[in-house]
């Protein structure tokens, strides 16, 4: 892989845990060198435990209540207080891993610097518009296969670099309670990009973008009325995920998914989960034909027009399906002005 | 380096699945030794081997397998004028296997794809590999970020809307190759050491919606769902082209597949690609097809069925008839091909009158 300027990166992290310590010391050699934001979900109320040796800036309730007001402060509440740094960061790329996470180890016993893998994953073009049987095409020892159209081999920018997990895999509530035992083993060793209007389930959990091209598609929008501090309660990321790859589309960029592995820890019980209504599920279901049928208007050239434009048809059609849309709409339009008041200043 | 398994003492599979419904279809024009590798997996079942080239040769066929060949004379003679339709002096005379065969599935491999090793140096039973794709369901409205659900230890992941859950019946199971990628020839020019090492542990269904290169050197489909569509075209001898007859297979298999609600998989097995041909010889074939492939891609991306096409004989007429009137302004190849997809059909349903729609 190619060196990374460092200087162009920013980890987020939302700490949903006070203790980051272990989190952080298993990642040093991997977080070694880079800035990092630390973002503190407003509703923890323990004080955060950040090892040293780290070049970090931290973020509680009370610096997310001076940048974007108290009354918008919930909007970063839970795990998507990440959302407020990647508001106010000032680099090209950024990585964000959940706080339950540490380095994987590849088939050869090498730990995974995710890293660096998501960065050159976000340096290199992607193929949206053909698939490519031998994946990433850019990769050492791949190249485009016999028939894929020479017109489309120099790719599209690449947006969004969308990680996996070995041990526990980001399951949703029920299946993961019914295979309680189930872990994710399988190493695929890939990366490749989502094809040209393919819907995907993005998951939050460790995912790197460019935030100079997409940052503000990035919405911290839907947020389920019994939503939780574990992920099987929530469904930010995905709709998020829905939202940042219809934008892509649209304005010709790609997401990509695989490498880089983190390795995911227990937290919080599936079971348990399933006990809350599982609204999730019936949201998905809405979203899906509401986004398989959107058309963005071609006049929607930049990425803050496109979330302006989604949000309004998010209201409009799905409105009236369900109160947590009207209030994704409402947020995404918050967003944006958010967005554009913090970075204007420059 | 990556180096093919060995698979003698490998004990063959006392219940082999599918073995009275799948035929496995061979074009050759050498010999058929690299079958004696493939003995432990592929003996249970029937060979149809059709022998391009010079029909005076004999093509010697290792003991013990249960086959019919066919050789150009028997082509002509089955398919009396309609053997226009089928290649001379190409691979793509494979399609002949199709048409003839009496089975539910094909699985196609070409005579120079030894058995691939797993990681852990297992020997991949390729075909084994392909029935399950064919088995299982596909997912092609909504991508599964960990690949294949349906594969022990994987699922659906969050997010996933359970209403998808169900699946679409498979189609076609497209695996991949270790060692000799399969490149074009510009590409083999420029990088003729490179091997293919990477053996990524994944199948995946291709979206709705999605082109893909198809490549016919590793690749089973449903006769039953999808077999009249897999015509390879017309390439070779007498042809402006080749090389495009998997291909071009491929992207109408795509574009009927979507329409009919099917999946196509892509991804595990894998075999061992031994021979790398010729790259002089290969940017010949290909030269034009690199040239028309930039108008033919647009055509297949926008090509729409009518909702009158439910049957894939229905939708490949559709499709010649497109073929016609949209790409034959690029060259009168495209005019001849468009007849022959025609007369292919016609060919497939006096072969197989049953599937008529």
């Amino acid at each position: 892989m190619s060196e990374i300027n460092k200087n162009e990166v920013d980890i987020v992290i939302g700490a949903l845990n006070a203790d980051l310590t272990q989190f952080l010391n298993s990642w040093k050699p991997f977080f070694s060198g880079f800035h990092l934001i630390v973002v503190k979900d407003p509703e923890l109320k323990q004080e955060l435990n950040i090892p040293q040796g780290f070049d970090v800036d931290v973020y509680s309730k009370t610096d997310i209540d001076k940048v974007v007001g108290s009354s918008n402060s919930t909007m970063f509440s839970g795990y998507s207080c990440r959302y407020f740094g990647y508001l106010i960061s000032k680099k090209k790329y950024i990585v964000s891993i959940d706080d339950d996470c540490v380095p994987a180890k590849d088939p050869k016993g090498f730990l995974v610097d995710a890293v660096s893998q998501h960065v050159n994953n976000l340096e290199n073009p992607a193929t949206p518009l053909f698939f490519n049987t031998l994946y990433d095409p850019y990769c050492e020892g791949a190249d485009f296969v016999r028939g894929y159209p020479f017109s489309l081999r120099s790719g599209v920018p690449c947006a969004a670099s969308c990680g996996l997990w070995l041990n526990l895999a980001d399951l949703d509530a029920p299946t993961q309670a019914l295979k309680t035992e189930q872990r994710n083993t399988s190493y695929v060793d890939a990366v490749m990009t989502v094809p040209l209007k393919a819907m995907l389930p993005i998951s939050g959990i460790n995912i790197a973008f460019n935030r100079e091209l997409v940052g503000p598609a990035l919405v911290p929008a839907l947020r389920l009325a019994g939503e939780g501090k574990v992920r099987w309660e929530t469904l930010e990321d995905v709709w998020c995920g829905m939202c940042l790859k219809h934008i892509s589309d649209h304005l010709g960029y790609g997401v990509k998914t695989g490498l880089p592995y983190v390795w995911r820890n227990e937290r919080g019980d599936a079971v348990e989960s399933l006990r809350k209504k599982w609204e999730g599920m019936k949201l998905m279901e809405k979203s899906v034909p509401f986004f398989e049928s959107l058309k963005l208007p071609e006049t929607a050239l930049k990425v803050e027009d496109c979330v302006i434009e989604l949000a309004k048809a998010v209201k409009e059609q799905l409105g009236s399906e369900d109160p947590a849309f009207t209030q994704a709409a409402d947020a995404m339009v918050k967003w944006i002005q958010l967005w554009n008041s913090v970075n204007s200043s420059g | 380096m990556v180096e093919p398994a060995n698979t003698v003492g490998v004990p063959m599979n006392p219940t082999p699945l599918l073995k009275d419904e799948l035929d496995i279809v061979i074009p050759t024009i050498r010999n058929l030794d690299f079958l004696e590798m493939w003995r432990p997996f592929l003996q249970p079942y029937h060979l149809i081997i059709v022998q391009d080239g010079d029909p005076s040769k004999t093509i010697a066929v290792p003991e013990g397998f249960d086959y019919e060949l066919y050789n150009r004379n028997d082509i002509n003679r089955i398919l009396g004028p309609k053997a226009s339709c089928i290649s001379f002096k190409d691979s793509a005379c494979r399609c002949f296997g199709y048409m003839v065969s009496k089975k539910k599935y094909i699985f196609t491999i070409d005579d120079d794809c030894f058995v691939a090793k797993d990681p852990s140096g297992k020997a991949v039973n390729a075909l084994e590999q392909h029935i399950k794709n064919l088995l299982c369901p596909s997912s092609p409205f909504f991508f599964n970020t960990l690949y294949d659900p349906y594969r022990e230890g994987a699922d659906f992941v969050r997010g996933y809307p359970f209403s998808l859950r169900e699946g679409v019946s498979t189609a076609v199971s497209h695996g991949l190759w270790l060692n000799i990628p399969d490149y074009d020839a510009p590409t083999q020019l420029v990088k003729p050491k490179e091997r293919n090492t990477r053996y990524v542990d994944a199948v995946l269904t291709i979206p709705k919606g999605t082109l893909f290169p198809m490549c016919g050197m590793n690749l089973a489909f449903d006769r039953e769902l999808i077999g009249p569509a897999m015509y390879f075209g017309l390439m070779g001898d007498g042809q402006p082209i080749g090389r495009y007859d998997d291909m071009w297979a491929g992207w109408c298999v795509k574009v009927i597949c979507d329409h009919l609600g099917l999946g196509v998989k892509t991804g595990l097995p894998y075999i061992y690609h031994s021979k790398a041909s010729n790259p002089f010889v290969n940017l010949k074939k290909e030269y034009k097809g690199i040239f028309w492939q930039e108008d033919i891609i647009p055509f297949f991306q926008s090509a729409k069925l009518s909702k009158e096409a439910v049957t894939v004989q229905q939708c490949y007429i559709e499709l010649s008839k497109m073929v016609k009137e949209k790409l034959s302004p690029i060259d009168p190849y495209f005019d001849k091909l468009a007849d022959a997809m025609v007369t292919w059909i016609e060919a497939w349903d006096e072969l197989n009158p049953a599937t008529k729609a």
